[in-house]
């Protein structure tokens, strides 16, 4: 059981801009993402696209902005807990117990919801028969390529993740790779060296064409597909693997009991916190009158959050705000020299 | 102005007239219309804004963007009329428009 002043859901920049605020003001806190990457958005969807209102800085990448956060943290020691995702939030006397897919246990009074739309979830295959065969013979994941060796395995996607894959287990296994279009969003590279394979017979490429159903008795069997003019072909196969990218869903924070609208969670304005006390809401998640879904707004939001949590983290003391140019205090916290 | 008539895929129908210069996505968001959750806010970084354009409207509206193809591959049930309704502008010219919504959006 792990006890902390705050716990943060959600690693992206307010995540971590709020981590930032709670350890200027002398709060201890840990942060848990459902990614194995620090980022969120920013870095899961656009990385590489610049963003210009960001104050005081004309112009990054979501990249960049990930790494000048991280920097702005260096002098505090946060703990990450990547690759979980927050499944259960119970109250307990008057602190918050909190337990991760993978079991971390965390016992906090503040926890500070930083979760953009949700956690990122793989798309799936939209045939209803699909399911039966989900993380058994259809995959969105690959945690062990040696189950497919030897075997047929139908790889369906145009981007990195498809492709690269594609290419890797051509080595072991027979690769269908289909993709519902004959242009593909993959480096180019890839795609040259997934061309050149095809060309070769190594790699059975096969576009304009999508999964229509899936049939097999307790494993999959066999998969159809249709083309563009309708046209449907049947294929036996021992697995299928969907690479369609991440989908945001709003997952157990649902069950929470908190006020929700649509897939945000209403909040105040004064503390960002939720209808449960100790539970707060900052950035794309939260929702009230005005509000903006904007990097600089989760900033401020997480800022006011970090301060209400002060109050629950130290109950016999008294918060009292202090400038990082003149604090001596804030300065011993981030290790710099004072005049 | 343009009326823009959202089909739910259930057949239910939504005409509203949405403002010159905003998307088709805004429209229906600011009409509260179901089935388009946008969750990326306009970004093409989502596929969850998606819909289907009957062929008379598809060439009649602004061309793709660049990377909305891209998008599209991860959205529910692309077919060759799939557009991502956050990139169809809204003009005088397109008074009439219906767009199809898919199934569902993730």
């Amino acid at each position: 059981m792990i006890k902390t002043d705050a716990l943060i859901i959600g690693a992206g920049p307010t995540g971590l801009f709020t981590a930032h605020q709670l350890k200027l003001i002398g709060l201890d806190c840990e942060i848990v993402d459902n990614l194995d990457k620090i980022g969120g958005q920013c870095i899961e969807l656009y990385p590489d696209k610049p963003i210009y209102d960001i104050p005081a800085i004309p112009e990054c990448t979501g990249e960049e902005l990930t790494n000048n956060l991280l920097e702005q943290l260096k002098p505090f020691n946060i703990k990450f807990h990547l690759g979980e995702r927050v499944d259960e939030l119970k109250k307990d006397n008057e602190k918050w117990k909190v337990k991760t897919s993978k079991g971390t246990e965390f016992e906090t009074p503040n926890v500070i919801i930083a979760g953009g739309v949700g956690s990122f979830e793989p798309r799936k295959f939209s045939p209803k028969e699909c399911e039966q065969f989900e993380n058994k013979t259809i995959l969105y994941s690959i945690k062990d390529k040696k189950i497919f060796d030897g075997k047929t395995v139908s790889i369906f996607g145009g981007g990195d993740s498809a492709l690269d894959w594609a290419l890797e287990l051509s080595k072991t296994s027979k690769v269908n790779l289909i993709h519902r279009r004959d242009e593909f969003r993959a480096a180019q590279a890839t795609v040259d060296k997934v061309k050149e394979l095809s060309n070769a017979g190594k790699i059975n490429l096969i576009t304009n064409s999508q999964l229509k159903t899936v049939s097999g008795n307790g494993k999959l069997e066999e998969i159809e597909i249709e083309n563009d003019n309708k046209e449907t072909k049947k294929l036996k196969t021992d697995f299928a693997l969907g690479f369609f990218g991440l989908i945001m869903q709003l997952g157990p924070i649902a069950n929470w009991g908190l006020n929700l609208n649509k897939k945000t969670v209403e909040v105040d304005t004064e503390k960002f916190e939720t209808n449960q006390k100790g539970i707060y809401a900052v950035g794309d998640i939260c929702n009230y009158p005005g509000k903006l879904k904007l990097i600089l707004s989760g900033f401020h939001e997480g800022a006011l959050a970090a301060r209400a949590c002060f109050k629950l983290a130290r109950p016999n003391e008294k918060y009292r705000f202090e400038f990082t140019t003149s604090s001596k205090t804030i300065k011993n916290r981030l290790g710099v020299k004072s005049d | 102005m343009a009326k823009i008539t959202y089909i739910e895929n259930n057949g239910k129908s939504h005409s509203v007239d949405v403002a010159d210069g905003l998307t088709v996505m805004e429209g229906a968001v600011q009409n509260n219309i179901p089935g388009i959750d946008a969750d990326c806010g306009g970004g093409m970084a989502c596929a969850t804004c998606h819909v289907y354009v009957k062929d008379e409207w598809f060439d009649k509206i602004n061309k793709k963007s660049e990377g909305e193809d891209d998008m599209i591959d991860q959205a529910y049930e692309p077919k060759k009329n799939s557009r991502l309704s956050c990139q169809i502008l809204v003009s005088p010219e397109i008074d009439g428009l219906e767009v199809h919504l898919p199934v569902k959006q993730v």
